[in-house]
């Protein structure tokens, strides 16, 4: 899978441009896709230089700081915000709902 | 008013006690002269002397509040109730926060009078200030040059004395490069000091708010009123905030800085590493213990953070759609389109650019290529730091290899500008604080900045080491 994508420099194809804008929710037009591809691919390329770091024996950080821990509170109602502050900036909205063009 | 230029918080609150004006009047004379101030330099995205009047008539902070009547510059992705915040994004456009981030009630509660809206690179997207939506800010110093990024704007307009100090955000140096840039003090808290609620998502394992001043005091002053625990942030941490002003000594007699060698490369401008390498000179004079230190991984820090920083970002974006809030594309049928049509339209090219490089990097098969091992080698960036504190009270450094740059000089070369951040990015993968100080000018007459970094929760030896600096120079 991987050498359909990029090849060991970084480079990568303008299909995977597509591929990826389309993940992403974008759309770009065909001169947006190789301006894309050449960028992405010299910032990838740049990257490779991780490759040079033994992390055989490393553990990825989790935690920014060895102090941090996950947080538990208690599951107790408080006050939210009310339905038209909520909906307040809404592009469009009906009732207490956002409304959105038709899905199917 | 020159005073009021030069000397920040004091210099506005002796001002206003010998004005013996109502908060609403002062407030009005602080908004038309930043008016007339940053006509050029374009620091605000706008200033609206309405809004900024009336919320300061309204606050109930009494007089003897810290920062009662002090105009503080808020960066456009700190969220003020009912106030424009729009990231410098097309996409948040119209977008009124209805609900304050903590650190607006904090400066809100000491009675400061915010000016909302200041510019920035698109979702703090950029090291110049150029990729916001409505145009570059410009450095104070020399208006054909770009102020530094991301919190551009809120740089420039403390620099050009338009307001007292301003808040940032600093995901890779955002706040302390254009500190340096623009002859300005910039220091990024550690991580988890200061809560993120309310600031508008960029890394979320890297963001940090912090203050943006003309002096060392004013910085310990306005971290002592933003910082502390806030449970509406589980990534804040629970250790009491420490009197900061008190940390303001002129004695570093005894104290062990390290330099190190990695950050002192080719590539540093002349000016900049002469001058760098005589305020080492002086903290020596000071009579602080020089010593040579190694963080060897830091030639990597460049390449972690731009696969870790898109990939949070690619995730923190994806919430940007058109459904709940900010643009919506007309142009589209049905509920897909409406999505893609408004991301595309709404994002600028920066945006869109960390978007496919975050979602590539975190894409199926590609996961521990480059997330997981960038979190790697960010374990090993943090563990240098670990072992450098172990021998030295805190580093110094250049806070950028260069000084400011022309207007469009870096905007069609990515890679060049990603390395402007060089030697600020590893303080946010190791979550360490930083601040940046300024250390004189380069032979073009722009500022340089000179950077201390301290283990984490140890902003009380920067604030020493930088105050005994900034007087000793």
């Amino acid at each position: 899978m991987k050498s359909e994508r990029s090849n060991d420099n970084g480079a990568i194809t303008e299909d995977v441009v597509r591929y990826v804008a389309k993940l992403s929710r974008l759309s770009f037009s065909d001169e947006d896709v190789a301006k894309y591809k050449k960028q992405i691919g010299e910032i990838l390329g740049y990257i490779t230089q991780l490759n040079e770091v033994d992390t055989a024996d490393t553990q990825p950080t989790s935690h920014v700081l060895p102090s941090m821990k996950n947080v538990f509170r208690e599951d107790l109602v408080k006050t939210s915000l009310s339905p038209d502050k909520a909906l307040s900036n809404a592009p469009d909205k009906q009732g207490d709902f956002f409304r959105v063009p038709r899905v199917i | 008013m020159d005073t009021l230029t030069s000397s920040g918080i004091k210099g506005f609150r002796e001002w206003i006690k010998k004005a013996n004006k109502s908060i609403g009047d002062f407030t009005g004379i602080f908004v038309d002269r930043a008016k007339d101030m940053d006509r050029e330099i374009k620091g605000f995205i706008e200033i609206d002397k309405k809004s900024i009047v009336s919320r300061a008539e309204q606050n109930k902070c009494q007089t003897d509040g810290r920062l009662w009547g002090i105009p503080i510059g808020i960066k456009d992705n700190i969220c003020i109730e009912g106030e424009l915040t729009t990231c410098a994004s097309r996409i948040l456009q119209g977008f009124r926060p209805p609900y304050n981030a903590t650190v607006i009630e904090k400066l809100t509660s000491n009675g400061a009078v915010l000016f909302a809206r200041a510019n920035m690179d698109e979702f703090a997207f950029g090291s110049s200030c150029e990729t916001s939506c409505y145009g570059p800010t410009k450095n104070p110093h020399d208006l054909s040059r770009i102020p530094g990024g991301s919190s551009g704007g809120s740089v420039a307009i403390v620099a050009s004395g338009q307001v007292a100090a301003a808040l940032g955000s600093d995901t890779g140096g955002s706040i302390r490069q254009p500190a340096s840039m623009c002859g300005v003090v910039g220091l990024k808290p550690t991580y988890g000091r200061v809560s993120r609620y309310g600031l508008i998502a960029f890394a979320s394992s890297l963001d940090q708010i912090g203050p943006i001043t003309r002096n060392v005091t004013d910085s310990a002053e306005m971290l002592e009123i933003i910082a502390g625990y806030d449970e509406k942030d589980s990534t804040s941490v629970n250790i009491e905030v420490p009197k900061y002003v008190n940390a303001l000594k002129k004695d570093i007699n005894g104290m062990t800085i390290g330099v190190p060698k990695e950050y002192f490369i080719d590539g540093i401008e002349k000016d900049v590493l002469e001058n760098i390498q005589a305020a080492i000179k002086t903290l020596k004079s000071m009579g602080a213990k020089i010593v040579d230190v190694s963080l060897p991984h830091t030639k990597y820090a460049v390449s972690c953070y731009y696969i870790i920083a898109p990939a949070e970002a690619s995730s923190n974006l994806a919430r940007y759609d058109g459904v709940h809030y900010g643009y919506r594309s007309k142009n589209a049928a049905d509920l897909v389109e409406m999505y893609t049509a408004s991301r595309t339209e709404g994002f600028g090219q920066e945006s869109k650019r960390r978007i496919l490089l975050g979602t590539y990097s975190l894409s199926s098969g590609y996961y521990d290529a480059y997330y997981l091992k960038a979190q790697k080698v960010r374990t090993k960036i943090s563990d240098d730091f670990k072992k450098v504190f172990s021998v030295c009270d805190c580093v110094v450094t250049p806070t950028s290899p260069t000084t400011a740059f022309k207007i469009g000089e870096r905007m069609d070369d990515p890679l060049q500008m990603y390395l402007s951040d060089i030697f600020t990015i590893s303080a946010n993968m190791a979550g360490i604080p930083a601040i940046s100080v300024p250390c004189g000018k380069d032979k073009k007459g722009l500022p340089v900045g000179i950077q201390f970094m301290a283990k984490p929760f140890a902003e009380e030896t920067l604030f020493n080491v930088a105050y005994a600096f900034e007087q000793g120079v």
